[in-house]
């Protein structure tokens, strides 16, 4: 059964309170060097094959990412 | 390149996409007019977003100077024009408050959108001085069982209670609306109260040269660039949701601690003027303090802390990146600032210094960007008299009346309306809703929703405690926006005078179409004189409020949609009169005010059939002023045990509320029409229950004040039924059922 990867970031323009509050966190727990962190969303999917790529796209479009303010990539991981 | 005054002065040719930024041809030319030159592209993006019509009012200023010019107050301590009106409720203590709509964005984005309207209005609280205490949300939505309100009300009352829980702040009330005519366009309307000393009334100006501005809080982005312009002042499609806009994104545990960080800068008396940063950011924000100050800043916008690195010197100018704050302050007490702040983590900058040259000068890599008079930006941008008429179905739909509606002609025809009414969504149990809201946090709560008014206690030791109550009624006003207004404003007064307060001042929310559209502009003028001379009977100040403009989905636009917040004093919050039936022994029943058969509007009407004609009720603000100190007075005495408003589904539906709410039953004798006396809509009357030994000095009261009382009947603690004399009784399990099981129907049980 193929499998589907989506991962969801929020836009690059958006405010990202979680990462930022991981940010924080680091030099506080002894982690030096980060720069910036965001944080997103990963879907693992399991489909039935045909896989019709353009309807996945719609289905990551309306319920895992809200397109308003998050992004997404999608992958179709052969078997 | 950068686009530099100079290049400006070289390059007058330069075309520029001064439409695409919102702004008409004519304004363009002024620009160049006040410039003598054609504007810098930072400067275009200042005045397109100060001149739009969510920050300039150009459309409605000429309407609202009228709460201007209302007799003068001894309670308003600061008037319109601040970020927020602030009144004396005595012993020391001021109390500001404000309404602000934040529709169109929570259209676009529910969750985001509703929240940043919390966060927006708590800044502007905040930056009064005063702690804020407690929000409130009027909402109103399209038909409770459409698609789409599936998608916003859920996220819109998540972004509320995400927000606002965060912030630790009690959501005291509001209302859910459901009408056809917001299903492209929601309400989303929010209010803050603040409180603070006298001593700690806070200004927005920049004023003493050689003071400097600080930007504190969060980074700037790239969030919700042009949103005020594009997003507030434009009108959506008609294929809606296609139309996605950049929003911004908030973070309410930031602003949580902003606000601590400012009540200590405050308290340690270190700034001279404050504004927070809401529509158009950094261009509202040091426009207007320039402004209203000394009349000049230079601001180096370099160091401006940035989230993003490569946003252009427009883009910083107009970016709404949430959670940040300008303050001017002293050079000799910068150092203290800064430490307040770095104890808080929170970004502090320099970014200004405040001058005398009368010219707002901003630089961006060593070149002069922007070189302005502040004023003709914040202060003196185009004003419209646009043309009014009164809407050309308005006739008709007045010669519509709801009197040939059918009407139930037994009383088991009787009994079921009362059942389908209880159960409508307008009616319904709004619990779904509120129980999203942390109502208690503080613990100075004393009334949240659903009683009439939220009450929040200011004193601990004396009692001393507010009472605010928004209302508005978009089918009362579509009938008649003079009357709509007024109506609106009086139920909002008896709400927040049913607590046992005394009502001291108004803010509003003006909801309406597009202004450019003469019917709209008729309807916006006739609430704003209703509003304004219903003021003045009351003998209230208007300390404030918000105009939202198109409000429309394609040339469709809402019904006019005032939304007016009353605020009230009670001098010792352990007297308040809740609404609950059943909290003393032997209560009988009254009903105050005068009882027509008005249907025009009504709940009724539109409910069983979607019906909107006719005039709207009566309004009588001399009763409602008398009704009012009887219930004041009432209250102080100790006299009543229960009050509460009659309003939409009139007296059926508060005695349902009140019986539920106190699991009680009452036995109720109605003279005259079943159905007018249980249903119509009358405006002056409330529903009051007391123990059978206060009756005589109660109804002494009410003589003295002229205010007509009706014997209804009494509370039943024995029997768990309303009944209705020779008419219904119907088992308070019944009408829970249907009371409550509608919004989680509608949209889960969570």
């Amino acid at each position: 059964m193929p499998r589907v990867v989506v991962d969801v970031m929020l836009k690059p323009e958006i405010l990202d309170p979680q990462g930022s509050a991981i940010l924080g966190a680091l030099p506080r727990l002894g982690f030096d060097g980060v720069r910036s962190v965001r944080q997103g969303k990963h879907f693992e999917l399991e489909v039935d094959e045909p896989v019709d790529e353009a309807r996945l796209r719609e289905l990551a479009d309306t319920l895992l990412a809200n397109s308003v303010i998050e992004e997404f990539t999608l992958q179709v991981m052969p078997l | 390149m950068i686009d530099s005054v100079q290049n400006a002065r070289d390059t007058p040719d330069h075309p520029q996409p001064y439409s695409e930024l919102g702004l008409k041809s004519e304004e363009y030319h002024r620009i160049l007019d006040i410039l003598g030159r054609r504007p810098t592209s930072s400067e275009l993006a200042m005045y397109s977003v100060m001149w739009s019509e969510h920050c300039s009012y150009k459309s409605s200023k000429v309407h609202l100077r009228q709460f201007g010019d209302l007799p003068h107050s001894e309670a308003l301590l600061v008037g319109i024009g601040e970020n927020a009106g602030v009144v004396d409720i005595g012993d020391g203590y001021a109390v500001t408050f404000k309404i602000e709509s934040h529709n169109h964005p929570s259209y676009v984005e529910p969750y985001q959108g509703a929240a940043t309207g919390i966060g927006g209005i708590v800044r502007d609280i905040l930056t009064m001085g005063a702690r804020p205490v407690a929000v409130m949300d009027p909402l109103r939505f399209g038909p409770a069982d459409a698609p789409d309100t599936q998608r916003v009300l859920p996220g819109v009352v998540a972004g509320i209670g995400g927000y606002g829980n965060c912030l630790g702040l009690p959501n005291i009330g509001g209302e859910v609306v459901f009408d056809d005519g917001y299903l492209g366009n929601p309400l989303v309307n929010a209010l803050c109260v603040g409180v603070m000393r006298h001593e700690d009334i806070r200004l927005a100006k920049a004023t003493g040269a050689g003071n400097v501005v600080i930007l504190f809080g969060a980074r700037t982005g790239g969030d919700g660039i042009g949103g005020v312009s594009v997003l507030a002042s434009e009108t959506f499609a008609a294929d809606g949701p296609k139309k996605r806009p950049s929003v911004q994104v908030g973070d309410p545990l930031t602003e949580k601690v902003l606000i601590e960080c400012c009540l200590e800068i405050f308290a340690a008396d270190l700034v001279v003027g404050i504004q927070d940063l809401g529509g158009a950011g950094l261009s509202c924000a040091t426009t207007e303090l320039s402004s209203a100050g000394s009349g000049g800043m230079h601001v180096v916008l370099d160091r401006v802390p940035l989230r993003d690195e490569t946003l252009a010197p427009e883009e910083i100018l107009m970016s709404e990146s949430q959670e940040r704050m300008c303050a001017v302050v002293r050079p000799s007490a910068v150092d203290s600032f800064m430490e307040i702040c770095a104890r808080w983590e929170i970004t502090a900058t320099v970014i200004a210094e405040v001058n005398d040259s009368g010219r707002l000068t901003i630089d961006w890599r060593d070149e002069r960007i922007v070189d302005v008079p502040p004023k003709t930006v914040a202060h003196e941008g185009p004003v419209y008299e646009r043309p009014l008429a009164r809407p050309l179905d308005l006739d008709d739909l007045r010669a519509d009346d709801p009197a040939h509606l059918p009407r139930p002609s037994t009383s088991e025809e009787l009994r079921a309306l009362l059942l389908r009414m209880v159960g409508s969504p307008n009616l319904c149990d709004k619990t779904w809703v509120t129980e999203q809201y942390d109502r208690y946090v503080q613990g100075n709560t004393v009334l949240a929703q659903p009683e009439d008014a939220g009450v929040v206690r200011v004193d601990e030791s004396t009692g001393l405690g507010v009472a605010v109550a928004t209302d508005g009624n978009g089918r009362f006003a579509r009938l008649d926006p003079y009357a709509g207004a007024q109506l609106a404003l009086a139920e909002a007064y008896r709400n927040v005078a049913t607590t046992g307060a005394r009502p001291l001042a108004v803010t509003n929310c003006l909801n309406f179409g597009s202004p450019e559209d003469p019917a709209v502009m008729w309807q916006f003028a006739e609430a704003v004189r209703g509003l304004a001379d219903g003021c003045r009977a009351l003998g209230l100040p208007v300390t404030g409020g918000n105009v939202s403009f198109y409000n429309q989905t394609g040339d469709k636009a809402i019904n006019p949609t005032p939304i007016i917040g009353v605020l009230g004093v009670i001098g010792d919050v352990a007297r308040r009169t809740p609404m609950a039936f059943g909290s003393v022994p032997d209560e009988v029943l009254l009903l105050l005010g005068d009882t027509y058969p008005e249907f025009g509007g009504s709940e009724w009407a539109w409910s069983e059939h979607h019906h909107l004609g006719g005039r709207p009720p009566a309004v009588d603000l001399g009763r409602e002023r008398a009704v009012a100190e009887v219930l004041a007075t009432a209250a102080e005495e100790g006299l009543v045990s229960a009050a509460h408003d009659l309003s939409d589904g009139g007296l059926a539906q508060a005695l349902v509320e009140c019986c539920l709410r106190g699991c009680v039953g009452a036995d109720v004798h109605l003279a005259g029409d079943p159905f007018v006396a249980l249903l119509s809509e009358s405006a002056g009357r409330v529903l009051v229950a007391l123990a059978v030994e206060r009756l005589t000095r109660f109804a002494d009261l009410c003589k003295e004040h002229a205010v007509p009382v009706t014997e209804l009947g009494s509370v039943r603690p024995d029997h768990q039924t309303l009944t209705v004399a020779g008419q219904i009784g119907v088992p308070l399990s019944e009408l829970r059922t249907a009371f409550t099981g509608t919004l989680p129907a509608l949209f889960g049980s969570g």
